[in-house]
């Protein structure tokens, strides 16, 4: 009794046992009564008895409004659903106020040199050159179609499979395994290509997750999974952080912790969201590290989502293991296994909109199928692509000059950070570096960290990524993408940074 | 029953553990026959008390090992079926923890992991016969001359009547159009990354179409346009903008089937139906709209809106001005949101006026904010490969959400840029929209005028690729039954693919809708002479 009865001290007070049942019981009638009349207007419309009035009020009002349409209308404003509610609001994310501000304000050596600077898009401008010659040489044969001569264009105006064309399958499992070594081989019929890879990111959460359940998310990771994983899933993620110490390597006893405390709080872990090569950070996970994650992943009873968006941006000599590679040499089991690619970052056209899920299982496969009605992928865009990726020269000779542009921008922007005593960890992929500009900032802390992001957009007019947007846990590490910068600009971007670094020593002197 | 009314002025309370309790006690308490009886009001007060005690000591139980956290699943449970079920899944975690966390490698090894209890019901849930008919038309398809048994695909709503004047276009100007802006050559402008709602110069140039296929009667300001890969993403959007899970839309019936998965899939958006009949032209009233909404009401639902089309599809009607301001009226009251689907709208081919849901609306009107329009250009300009949705709306909430949910589905910047040009040559786009009324119109009158010699009537449409037909002379029991047997004989003897009304929620049995755009006129003696075949076994029948 001490445990149920809301009314406790009547119960066991003097009332005993039946007074106690009364007042309850009271309690409890009052309540169906209040429930049963705010119910009856609406729901006795056609008894003709009590509902009378409650009808001619329905239609009072109706006739009424009809006449002064203004005067209810304004005020009751229409509600809208919470999720629009709460992602209406202006941006809150530095990530995302740095990208408005600098796409406000763009620097062009020429046209505005006191413009903001983009470190912050990981978009990759250095082979423009080479698209846009084979669009010259190539866009009229490729958008005609295949048949010689003829015109072909219904085949592009007409309603296509809406998770991707056979053609664009086909020549997308090339290319990836051309981007992957040649290690692994795709398998077209496990592919559902989306409008780009985060609708694949968000398809995968969907088809994995319920509301409410939760993902183990390595940090720092990509700001825009916050986004692309929780809006309209209502899922979770729970941070596993990677330290400095471990070049911010995944640690398995860090997601062993992760996952039993979110257990511990009644949470469902439906998966593990890995980036290889990571965004920001630009490190590889190694083959071992991979059975690992496989063997917990069994061991839990989960899903790995593997985004390998970069897998084709890596400078450095070490080599990129994709998970399909891993599953397919031992006997992993393959079903939970799920693989995130596209064409935004490899073969920089992020215009495009492409994206792919690559999964072994079947059931996946067959809801993320039926969910690309909502994302597809214009068909002049596919059959451009299926010309482009086609065109083994061409790839083969974008592939090796990309790997070669990015290296060389890697290194001299590194060595310019390093040249202002900012050091950068470990990276061999990517489109951007992570640098630890923990000296610069004033007190250790995120704050810290947002005060020197600030005074970085609007005084030294850089727009970089702050740590702490990608749930970095340790302050004063950014993440600057150097991809999208012309070599004469790296001078640029150090001057003004060493400017605002030479002030600070100043002030704090 | 009149007294539970009037004792809501007298408040003393004992009045109704009393006098008023006798009438009250009638209607509320579940075990009235003990409350009534000899019992009396002590017994009868004693046994619900004890039950009460029962419930709560249940629940108390029961919150005990479902932690806290759970408590905000069980506060938004809802007493229909649907969302129970969704209530019960979001308990199964809990149950399932509690076992795996003492012996979790035998339990793993056993089961393979599983997808989401959301997307189990896509996967395994068996396809309506629309979309049966659509795969069954696809892998069989018909062609004079290759498989003249295949089947002819009449469930697709496509238009292929101008498709010869748009290849054309696309055949003098498509390098143009992606690779050179003006003179210049602007690679960067199709390879990197653009606003996820859409290129500025494209809404410009779609909402000029717009207003050209509407006939000049509204004007739409380009930045009131979000643009989406598609209209189904476009409706789902808005469908995510307005309703949380849980709640509902009204929409009129026979209504789009795929409605049925981008409204609610998702989302997890209820739909109420709203019955059109045969008796007024399947024609929208607002009785029948204000018996759904209190229904839905009564269920518990929270119903944020009514889905109108217009021109309607599958029937091919439009809404008339009169009926479109009491609409206005009616959400108004309600205070709902309304979301016109007017994707159809430069498709009409009658004579009768088509009027915009944007034409009511005045500049300063407050109740601007209710109203959302969808369009594409899948169907006017015909390029439904191109996937091109817009969300039309006045209310600036809703569309700063909707830009932001486009990044999950915007439009390739190649096929924006070559749109921008197709729909700025003036020429051509007037060209296009008189052309393809013409055609529709010739179809049409040739397609129903087939349809009549056989025996079948159709309701008079204005707009669409379609229309819809009254075959309930030809079905063997007047029911759903009967119409699927209609169907299943029309794709499978008659090698027809056409859509029942039954996958469209018609009321009414015998109603088939036939999209006569993908037909060319030759082809249309061997339809009519196929459907022939059928009805006349299932006159016999009979």
């Amino acid at each position: 009794m001490r445990l149920v009865v809301p009314l406790q001290g009547v119960v066991q007070g003097r009332g005993g046992l039946i007074f106690g049942s009364l007042i309850p019981c009271a309690l409890f009638y009052f309540l169906q009564l209040y429930l049963k009349r705010h119910r009856s207007p609406n729901s006795r419309s056609n008894p003709p008895s009590p509902s009378a009035s409650a009808q001619n009020l329905a239609e009072l009002t109706r006739t009424s409004s009809r006449s002064n349409l203004l005067s209810r209308g304004s005020i009751v404003p229409v509600l809208i659903s919470s999720l629009a509610t709460s992602i209406s609001k202006p941006n809150d994310s530095p990530y995302y106020i740095g990208l408005d501000k600098a796409s406000e304000d763009p620097y062009d050596r020429i046209d505005n040199p006191d413009g903001v600077i983009q470190l912050g898009l990981s978009e990759n401008r250095l082979c423009f050159d080479l698209i846009e010659k084979w669009m010259l040489e190539n866009l009229k044969d490729s958008m005609r179609g295949r048949e010689e001569g003829d015109l072909s264009i219904s085949g592009i105006a007409s309603y296509q499979p809406l998770d991707g064309t056979m053609e664009l399958k086909m020549a997308m499992a090339g290319f990836m395994s051309r981007v992957m070594g040649g290690a692994v081989s795709f398998e077209p019929s496990q592919m559902v290509l989306t409008a780009g890879a985060t609708p694949a990111i968000e398809t995968l959460c969907f088809c994995l997750a319920d509301h409410g359940n939760a993902f183990l998310v390595p940090t720092p990771y990509y700001p825009g999974f916050d986004r692309d994983m929780k809006w309209r899933t209502g899922v979770e993620l729970i941070p596993v952080h990677c330290r400095n110490t471990d070049n911010f390597m995944l640690s398995i006893s860090a997601l062993n912790q992760a996952f039993n405390q979110t257990r511990k709080r009644g949470t469902k872990i439906r998966g593990i969201l890995l980036s290889n090569p990571a965004n920001p950070v630009g490190n590889l996970l190694s083959r071992e590290m991979l059975c690992d994650l496989l063997y917990f992943a069994r061991e839990k009873n989960i899903h790995i989502i593997s985004d390998e968006i970069f897998a084709g941006s890596i400078y450095e000599n070490e080599e990129f293991v994709s998970i399909a590679d891993v599953v397919d040499s031992e006997d992993f089991d393959k079903s939970r296994v799920h693989i995130v690619y596209g064409l935004s970052k490899d073969l920089s056209l992020p215009g495009f909109r492409v994206g792919m899920i690559y999964s072994f299982n079947e059931n996946v496969l067959a809801a993320a199928r039926k969910l690309t009605r909502f994302s597809s992928i214009s068909a002049p865009t596919q059959r451009l692509l299926v010309s482009i990726l086609s065109d083994a020269r061409f790839i083969e000779e974008y592939m090796a000059t990309n790997k070669k542009r990015i290296r060389n921008m890697h290194d001299l922007f590194v060595a310019g950070l390093e040249g202002l005593g900012i050091r950068c960890a470990d990276s061999s992929a990517g489109l951007y570096c992570w640098a630890d500009m923990s000296k610069l900032i004033l007190t250790y802390g995120e704050k810290g960290e947002l005060e020197l992001w600030e005074k970085l957009l609007h005084v030294a007019k850089i727009n970089i990524t702050p740590g702490s947007a990608c749930h970095c846990i340790e302050p004063g590490w950014f993440r600057c993408c150097f991809t999208t910068l012309d070599k004469e600009d790296i001078p640029v971007v150090m001057e003004r940074i060493r400017k605002l670094a030479d002030t600070r020593a100043a002030s704090r002197g | 029953m009149t007294q539970a009314l009037y004792s809501r002025t007298r408040s003393p309370e004992t009045e109704k553990e009393k006098g008023g309790g006798g009438a009250a006690m009638r209607v509320i308490v579940p075990l009235q026959g003990v409350v009534q009886g000899r019992g009396g009001l002590v017994l009868g007060s004693v046994i619900p008390c004890a039950l009460f005690y029962v419930l709560q000591f249940y629940l108390k139980r029961h919150r005990k090992d479902t932690d806290e956290q759970n408590n905000s699943d069980s506060s938004s449970q809802n007493p229909t079926p649907r969302s129970s079920s969704y209530g019960n899944l979001s308990e199964l975690p809990g149950l399932t923890r509690n076992w795996s966390r003492g012996l979790s490698s035998p339990r793993n090894l056993r089961g393979p992991v599983s997808v989401s209890g959301r997307v189990s019901g896509i996967v395994k849930g068996a396809d309506s016969p629309y979309y049966v008919g659509l795969r069954r038309a696809k892998e069989d398809p018909y062609d004079e001359l290759s498989n003249p048994n295949g089947i002819i695909q009449l469930g697709l709503a496509e238009n292929k009547l101008s498709l010869d004047l748009v290849e054309h276009w696309l055949a003098d100007n498509a390098e143009q159009a992606i690779l050179r802006n003006g003179k210049e050559l602007s690679i960067s402008r199709i390879a990197t990354y653009q606003p996820f709602d859409g290129l500025m110069e494209f809404k410009v140039a779609v909402a000029g179409f717009m207003s050209q296929v509407m006939e000049k009667a509204v004007s739409f300001n380009p930045s009131q346009v979000v643009l989406t890969a598609g209209a189904t993403p476009a409706i789902e959007i808005l469908s995510f903008c307005l309703a949380d899970a849980g709640n509902a839309f009204l929409v009129p019936t026979p209504y789009y089937p795929g409605y049925d998965r981008d409204i609610k899939w998702r989302t997890g958006v209820e739909i109420i139906h709203v019955p059109c009949r045969s008796a007024d032209n399947f024609n929208l009233s607002i009785t029948a709209l204000d018996r759904a909404f209190d229904q839905a009401k009564k269920r518990g639902l929270k119903v944020r809106g009514i889905m109108l089309s217009n021109p309607s599809n599958p029937v091919g009607n439009l809404i008339s001005r009169e009926t479109l301001y009491i609409l206005l009226d009616f959400a108004r009251e309600k205070n709902i949101h309304i979301v016109s689907n007017e994707l159809l709208a430069g498709s009409t081919h009658g004579n009768e006026e088509f009027v915009s849901m944007a034409e009511l609306l005045d500049p300063d009107d407050f109740d601007r904010k209710r109203v959302h329009i969808v369009y594409g250009l899948s169907k006017d300009l015909s390029i439904p490969g191109f996937r091109v949705g817009v969300i039309y709306s006045h209310n600036e909430e809703v569309l700063a959400a909707a830009k932001k949910l486009a990044r999950f589905s915007s439009v390739s910047a190649p096929t924006q840029c070559l749109l921008t040009s197709m729909l700025t040559d003036a020429k051509f786009v007037q060209t296009l929209i008189t052309i393809n009324r013409e055609r529709l119109q010739s179809m049409y009158a040739q397609f129903v005028a087939g349809l009549k010699k056989l025996g079948i009537k159709c309701i008079k449409s204005s707009g669409g690729f379609y229309c819809w037909a009254d075959m309930s002379g030809l079905i063997r029991s007047y029911s759903e039954k009967g119409e699927l047997e209609l169907w299943d004989k029309l794709l499978n003897i008659a090698k027809v693919n056409v859509t029942p009304g039954s996958a469209c929620h018609c009321i009414e049995p015998g109603w088939f809708r036939f999209c006569f755009t993908t037909l060319t006129e030759k082809d249309i003696p061997i339809v009519m002479d196929r459907i022939q075949r059928v009805s006349e076994t299932c006159k016999l029948n009979r």
